[in-house]
């Protein structure tokens, strides 16, 4: 820049360099503004609907968006038509794959063909169990519409999972509105759900299912890891941490073990007798209009 | 130069209509049919598998297997993804090895011309203004390409993604018609009403980054047009007119800056448009080594 200086500048208008430096300063600062656009629009797009569900084998989304290419082989090789690219407007990042598990869910190939399909590492070739998939996970979302909720044997998301009795397991409680029968409720266990979504597929609902396959990071809560939880210490110590508890009396319920609190009509502390209150004292100050 | 261009409008035959006199219409559209044919060819080999389950070709033109051997990928979407922090298998990288060894020795630019769907877009938007006479609009510099390869790449590295596949025209288009386009249609619409309004090639002369990434690829291809027979040259301006970046020809036509007649602009893209419309046989497709002039 400097030298420019020295040099006459022409009659005509800047200096050819000047005039350079001018246009292309002006469109590296369009390019500039169009890349700053699209990056922010790229940010700001990449957050995944949570009914939109990954193959098998995805990276975490972020990694998974800097390594899939958008070129549909996945989609190609999967025998089912359960994936799909996402259009522009789906609201998935445009281009890549995903399934709608209440439309047509995972049928869980022994051979993942989607995942060998995969030429990047979007899809990752180590996994070769399709049981340790963890494309989402199911929830029973809905504990007011589920049939087996209201006492019915409905049991059909349990009955559907390719996992059954480890994913989904049905678990006895007592039916409190007929006081008489059992509820067995479906209940789903993240140490085998693959998030196929076979069970949102099959839920017998007319519209939405009340058990959804969401995306792992909305289903689950972090582990409370701050917490030491007591019984886990005793049994891997062997022992407790706190040396043995004091035993305490309770008062009136001493001829019962720790901790049994039940009391029969006529067993227990006597109850104080009923002295009726002083007027103008306590809660009842008898006071009458 | 001054004469032809004061030239009244009103008494120039249409482009190409002296080569269609001298070599028949098929002469002076030879390059242009093996061009669509080539096109044509390529989208039909894509759509044969979802459309009659002949599974020649799977995948798009941003990465593709061909007959379960050959892999194939785009070298600049595979520059993004390096950028963004991931390294793809080895599948990706052979696949764009293939592709800028190919693009290398044929000239980057012949993807933009000879595969590309979106020519076929602007082509016929290109086409459009002609026809219509439109004059003026705002054309960006030719270099706001490069510069939004880089940016790009930079956007890419910033937020871990494939910054430019978010919006690219190109991928979205031949994804499209494939895999369904969804809205995509209204940004193919928005390149097609951008090149007929605002800027004659303004989007595969002037701004695509994807075109950019192969016109670098192309700085030294072997395969690249010579205007050999530049003596023969009436100024009738025809091949500027239908050449898709006019700029590289005056270099070798009109011996501007060099001495011989092969165009080496790395931003040519071999499509041989004007071998097709020079009624005077000037031009014709050799190797960047070719020097000699008939």
């Amino acid at each position: 820049m400097g030298d420019m200086q020295d040099k006459p500048v022409g009659q005509g208008g800047p200096s050819p360099r000047r005039r350079f430096l001018r246009e292309a300063a002006g469109v590296a600062g369009g390019a500039c503004l169009l890349s700053l656009g699209v990056g922010l629009y790229a940010k700001q797009a990449s957050a995944l609907p949570a009914v939109a569900l990954r193959p098998p084998g995805a990276l975490a989304e972020a990694d998974f968006l800097a390594a899939c290419v958008r070129c549909g082989l996945c989609v190609r090789d999967c025998p089912y038509d359960t994936l799909k690219l996402a259009e522009l407007g789906d609201g998935v990042a445009t281009g890549t794959p995903y399934f709608t598990a209440r439309q047509i869910p995972c049928e869980m190939c022994e051979d993942i063909p989607c995942v060998a399909a995969c030429p990047t590492g979007a899809l990752d070739h180590s996994l070769t169990d399709i049981g340790k998939a963890r494309m989402g996970l199911a929830v029973l979302i809905d504990h007011e519409t589920c049939l087996n909720f209201l006492g019915l044997r409905c049991d059909v998301c349990y009955r559907v999972c390719p996992v059954i009795d480890k994913a989904i397991t049905l678990e006895r409680q007592h039916n409190p509105r007929s006081d008489r029968h059992a509820m067995l409720l479906p209940t789903v266990h993240s140490d085998y759900c693959t998030g196929c979504g076979k069970c949102e597929k099959s839920c017998v609902l007319p519209g939405e299912a009340a058990i959804k396959v969401l995306p792992v990071k909305l289903a689950q809560g972090s582990k409370a890891e701050h917490y030491r939880k007591g019984w886990e210490e005793k049994e891997a110590a062997g022992q407790s941490l706190i040396g043995e508890q004091i035993e305490l009396p309770v008062r009136g319920l001493e001829g019962k073990a720790y901790g049994d609190t039940r009391v029969l009509p006529g067993q227990g502390p006597a109850p104080a007798p009923a002295t009726p209150a002083r007027p103008g004292s306590g809660l009842d100050s008898g006071w009458k209009p | 130069m001054s004469a032809v261009a004061a030239t009244p409008k009103a008494v120039r035959p249409r482009v190409g209509a002296d080569a269609i006199a001298s070599k028949g219409w098929l002469g002076a559209h030879k390059w242009l049919v093996l061009r669509r044919v080539s096109q044509l060819g390529i989208l039909a080999l894509f759509l044969a598998g979802p459309w009659f389950g002949l599974w020649v070709v799977k995948g798009n033109l941003s990465s593709s297997l061909t007959l379960d051997v050959l892999p194939l990928t785009d070298p600049f979407l595979l520059a993004q993804s390096l950028v963004a922090g991931t390294l793809p298998y080895k599948e990706a990288l052979i696949g764009a090895a293939i592709v800028v060894a190919f693009y290398l020795i044929v000239g980057g630019r012949v993807f933009c011309s000879w595969v590309c769907p979106m020519n076929l877009v602007t082509d016929a938007a290109a086409w459009l203004r002609r026809r219509l006479g439109l004059k003026g609009g705002k054309i960006p510099s030719g270099d706001t390409r490069y510069w939004l390869l880089g940016f790009m790449l930079l956007a890419a590295f910033a937020t871990g993604s494939l910054a430019w596949e978010w919006v690219n025209p190109v991928s979205m288009l031949h994804r499209g018609l494939i895999f369904g386009f969804g809205l995509a249609w209204g940004i193919v619409g928005g390149v097609f009403l951008y090149d007929v309004l605002i800027a004659t090639r303004g989007w595969c002369g002037h701004i695509c980054p994807m075109g950019a990434c192969y016109s670098l690829l192309g700085s030294a291809a072997l395969v690249r047009v010579s205007a050999a027979h530049r003596s023969a040259c009436d100024d009738c301006m025809d091949c500027f007119a239908v050449c898709p970046e006019p700029q590289v020809i005056r270099p070798a036509l009109k011996a501007a800056g060099q001495d011989h007649p092969v165009i080496l602009d790395r931003n040519c893209t071999n499509c041989g448009r004007c071998v097709d419309v020079c009624g005077k046989n000037v031009f014709r497709i050799t190797t960047r080594f070719d020097r000699s002039e008939s």
